[in-house]
Order: C-alpha cells, then sequence, then structure tokens
C-alpha cells in the first residue's frame, strides 16, 4: 500500500529557525530518507515554500485568492506535481482540472525542493 | 532540535502577535514588554514540563496579561493570581483566548506594533533598531554588533527612540482603510531598511549584519501573512528574497566584496530566487504597479540571466524608465544610466549622468559610474579624476579596493599606448 505522508507544524516557528537549526533537521531528515530508499520504499518527497508563496482557486466561482486554502469544512483529498511556466499557467491547469472535477478548491503551491525518488514498479499500486 | 532551540523558534516567532496584543491591552510599550518577558520566563519553565502549548502566541498573550495585572494587584496588596503551577496548565483557558483573538484584530495589532517603529520624526537608523528591539527582540548587545557601535550608544539611542515613540502616543484606535495602507507603505520602507542596514554590511564574516536581512524576510513573510493580497508587500518581499539569493556570492573568500558582473552564479541561492520569482508572479496578477515590484522585476531579470552578459538590459532599462517615472531621483536615474550603457553604450549614459553632477556629488557610486563610463569612452585623464573622487567618498574598504583596480586598469592602458 502506497501511503502519503502529509507534513503539518507551526510555520511561524519553522521559519525562524536559523539556517543552522534547518540544515540540522534536513540532515536527520535525510538519514531516514536514505534508509528507506535502500529498502525500495522510498517515493517522491518536497518541500512545499512558505504559504505566503501560496495562491487558491475557489473552483465553482473561477475566484483566485492570495494565500493558502483556509477552509477547515473540506478535507484534502488528492494532489497533483505539476511542471508549470508561472502562476497563469498554474491557474490555466487548475481551471481544466477544474472543468472537469468542479466543486472545492485548488491550493497553487510552488515546490521548494523536489526529491524524485522512484518506487520499484512492482510496489506501484 | 533540542528543547530549548524549539522554544526559542516558538518564542521568537510568537513575539510580534503576543507583544502587540499586550501593547493593545495595556497600550504602554514598557509595560507590554515587561509582561511579555515575564511570560517568556514563565514559558521557559512551564513549556519543557508541559510540552509545547497549542497556540504559543495566544499563551503567551494570556499567560503575560495575567502576570503583569498581578504585579499590580500585588502592589494594591490585593487578591494575587494561583500560582505558576496552575498557571502553566492552561489548555482551556487558552482555547477561549485564541477564540478572542479576531484575526482581523490581529492583524492591526500587529501593524500597530510595526507601524510604531516607524514614525516620521524618527531617523531611519533609530527606526531599524527600535523595530529590531521590540519587534524582533534582539538583545541590545545584538544590534549594537550589527550597527558597529558600543553597547551603551545603541542602549542610548533605542531609549531616545522609545521615549519619542511614547510622546508621540500609539495609534491605538481601529484604522481606517486609508490609515491601514498608509501604516503598511511605512511599514514596508522600515522593512526594507532592516534589510539594506544588514545587506550593506561590507564583509561576509559580519554575520550580525546579515542576520538582518533574514529577520526583515522573516517579518515580510509575517506582514504577507496578514496582508495576502498586497502586490506591493509580495513586490518587497520577492525584492528581498532576490537580493539575499546573491548573499553567498558577493564576498570572495578573503571577505572582500564581489560586483555582480564577476559573482559565481552558481553560489546563487535557488531556494530563494524560486521563492521571489513565485510572489512576483503572484503580485503581477493584481495589474497595480508599485516601486517594490519594479525593483524585484529588475532583480528577477538578473536572477534569470545564465551570466551576465545575458542580462536583459533593454528590458531593466525599461523597468528604470518606469520607476524612475514613479520615483523620481537622481539615484535612479544613474542605475537607468548603467542599464542604457550596458543596452546601448557608454556615451548615451554619460550624457543622461552629466545633469546629476550637482545633486550626487558627494555620492560615491555617481563618479564611480561617470569613471567606468569615461574610461570606455578613453577619455582617460577625466576617468582617472571621477575615480580619484570616488575613492575619497568609498564608504568601505572594499568599495575603494574595486575603484583602485579601475585606476590599475587605467594605469595599463595608458602603459600600453
Amino acid at each position: 500500500m502506497l501511503y502519503a505522508f502529509l507534513c503539518y507544524n507551526n510555520e511561524a516557528a519553522v521559519m525562524s529557525w536559523s539556517k543552522t537549526e534547518d540544515d540540522v533537521v534536513m540532515a536527520r531528515l535525510s538519514e531516514v530518507r536514505e534508509k528507506l530508499r535502500r529498502q525500495g520504499k522510498l517515493g517522491p518527497s518536497l518541500r512545499l515554500m512558505p504559504t505566503t508563496a501560496a495562491t487558491t482557486l475557489i473552483k465553482e466561482k473561477d475566484l483566485v485568492l492570495d494565500g493558502p486554502y483556509a477552509e477547515t469544512k473540506e478535507a484534502l483529498l488528492g494532489f497533483y506535481i505539476i511542471d508549470c511556466a508561472n502562476l497563469e499557467d498554474a491557474l490555466g491547469v487548475a481551471r481544466e482540472l477544474s472543468a472537469a472535477n468542479p466543486g472545492g478548491a485548488y491550493e497553487i503551491r510552488p515546490v521548494r525542493l523536489f526529491n524524485d525518488d522512484q518506487l520499484p514498479q512492482a510496489s506501484a499500486v | 532540535l533540542t528543547d530549548l532551540a524549539w522554544i526559542d523558534a516558538a518564542l521568537t516567532s510568537a513575539r510580534p502577535q503576543a507583544l502587540s496584543a499586550l501593547l493593545r491591552y495595556f497600550r504602554d510599550l514598557d509595560t507590554a514588554e515587561e509582561a511579555y518577558q515575564d511570560a517568556c520566563l514563565k514559558a521557559l519553565t512551564a513549556w519543557p514540563r508541559n510540552g509545547p502549548p497549542r497556540d504559543p502566541a495566544a499563551w503567551l498573550i494570556f499567560v503575560g496579561r495575567n502576570v503583569a495585572i498581578d504585579a499590580k494587584r500585588r502592589a494594591a496588596k490585593q487578591q494575587t493570581l494561583p500560582d505558576e503551577d496552575q498557571l502553566s496548565d492552561l489548555s482551556d483557558i487558552e482555547s477561549d483566548v485564541v477564540a478572542s483573538l479576531d484575526a482581523a484584530d490581529y492583524r492591526d495589532d500587529i501593524l500597530r506594533l510595526l507601524f510604531v517603529c516607524c514614525h516620521p520624526e524618527l531617523p531611519a537608523t533609530q527606526q531599524v533598531a527600535l523595530a529590531l528591539r521590540i519587534v524582533s527582540g534582539l538583545s541590545v548587545a545584538q544590534i549594537a554588533r550589527a550597527f558597529l557601535i558600543s553597547e551603551a550608544a545603541m542602549e542610548q539611542r533605542i531609549t531616545r527612540a522609545k521615549r519619542r515613540v511614547s510622546a508621540a502616543g500609539a495609534p491605538f484606535e481601529t484604522p481606517t482603510a486609508v490609515e491601514r495602507s498608509e501604516r503598511l507603505a511605512a511599514v514596508a520602507a522600515m522593512l526594507y531598511l532592516v534589510f539594506n542596514e544588514g545587506y550593506s554590511a561590507n564583509s561576509c564574516d559580519a554575520s550580525a549584519r546579515a542576520a538582518l536581512c533574514d529577520e526583515a524576510i522573516r517579518l515580510a513573510r509575517l506582514l504577507l501573512q496578514l496582508f495576502p493580497s498586497e502586490p506591493e508587500i509580495m513586490g518587497l518581499t520577492a525584492l528581498m528574497l532576490l537580493q539575499r539569493a546573491r548573499a553567498e556570492a558577493r564576498f570572495n573568500p578573503d571577505g572582500e566584496m564581489v560586483l555582480l558582473e564577476n559573482q559565481n552564479r552558481a553560489l546563487w541561492s535557488r531556494d530563494k530566487i524560486a521563492e521571489g520569482l513565485a510572489l512576483l508572479d503572484k503580485a503581477i496578477r493584481h495589474q497595480v504597479r508599485g516601486p517594490y515590484q519594479i525593483q524585484a522585476a529588475i532583480a528577477a531579470l538578473h536572477a534569470r540571466a545564465q551570466s551576465f552578459v545575458d542580462t536583459d538590459w533593454a528590458q531593466i532599462e525599461l523597468l528604470y524608465a518606469s520607476l524612475e517615472h514613479m520615483q523620481p531621483s537622481p539615484v535612479v536615474t544613474l542605475n537607468r544610466a548603467v542599464a542604457v550603457s550596458k543596452a546601448r553604450g557608454a556615451a548615451p549614459a554619460l550624457v543622461m549622468i552629466e545633469p546629476l553632477a550637482q545633486r550626487l556629488d558627494g555620492y560615491f557610486h555617481f563618479h564611480g559610474v561617470r569613471g567606468t563610463l569615461l574610461m570606455q569612452l578613453a577619455r582617460h585623464g577625466e576617468a582617472r579624476a571621477a575615480f580619484n573622487r570616488a575613492i575619497a567618498l568609498a564608504n568601505s574598504p572594499a568599495e575603494a579596493m574595486h575603484i583602485r583596480a579601475q585606476l590599475d586598469k587605467l594605469q595599463e592602458a595608458a602603459g600600453g599606448q
């Protein structure tokens, strides 16, 4: 079974880490990732840019809002990683997806760091 | 992270919100700061024992308010609050405080706290020092190190600034839309001052100053969270990120400044560039131009260029022209002239800057740029005179060294003739 691990934390506090503190955490995480990679269990992992870099498309109203999706009534049901030229391009893709599946919202958040580890073919669903 | 590092990060990030709410409550900066300090002391004992609170800012506001009230009661020999053991278990009370922290309220609270530091009567250096002390919570010693002055002198500077601010009185009424946007503009300018205080550090080992750049970016992100649809705040944040991205390349191993054209672009921070570009993209979508966005767009063109020769100088010239239109200043014209010289040659650039001679006579960069243009036009005698004038005005050894290198080039050219 493939599991997604969604990382939550106090953003302001994490943003207050010094570079050294951040590096220490990233180094510790990379040890865990390395172990998982050796076991052939690791898929792509990534770090998102701050929420200030996010833009949200409210699908049915075709309303573009600055910032992350803040409502708590809806649940996170899935996500895409898509290579877009810029925000306009990304909004175009989001509208295309939205036409296929109206309702809810897309939060469009640039990715800061992407580790494109590939799962062995056999373990993919 | 160790316990202490986690607590430190939590306290730092909660500070603007907690302190600004306490300021609204007590309407006095000193009382608010004392209450916040006391709450932090209690956090240092309570948090390792009970674990981090769900909302550190709410915890600090609640405890800070009560400790200060308690102190007043004690002074009046009235009934005191329960002791610290009970105080540290806040889970229920805390949630009430969280509920009462209306997002719109605390947005204005934090803006007020930042705005207090940019009182128009305060000179720029005092604004920066005050913001670092009050909003960022840096110690007087840390700030003094960043400004390269003694701790006593900095203490005095901050005390003086505080006195002026409290005489002026902080604006406690809820701001109107116009006031809010004026405050935002003042705060944005002050954050850019903080950034530049760090960015103008003249050697790479001045890490105390470089930290100011990161602090300015952190506060700009905070401001952007509070005002997510302000294109100029996006532009300012983007501008600072794009400039900060070059940090590692701006100094050589000997600590000497490296000019943009000679920087090793592989050392530029891709993370910061990507975030800066993403924010600029968001800002441009609003189609409301502003000086920070234009400056960020210029920085973005540098960031996008694979090498110095690949730089889109024609576009940079256009951007400086619209900046000049928006904010006329001889320094902006000087920058536009540099772009013109790259795009179209030294002659038209020199024509542009000659009328600035009087206003920029005391400005190092004017004479540096003028000397370079004259050198390119093979007017060596005049170039030498301009460079000599620049050296006399250099603000740092690195700047002087750069001009000396130009003079050496002139010497070589003369020798080669």
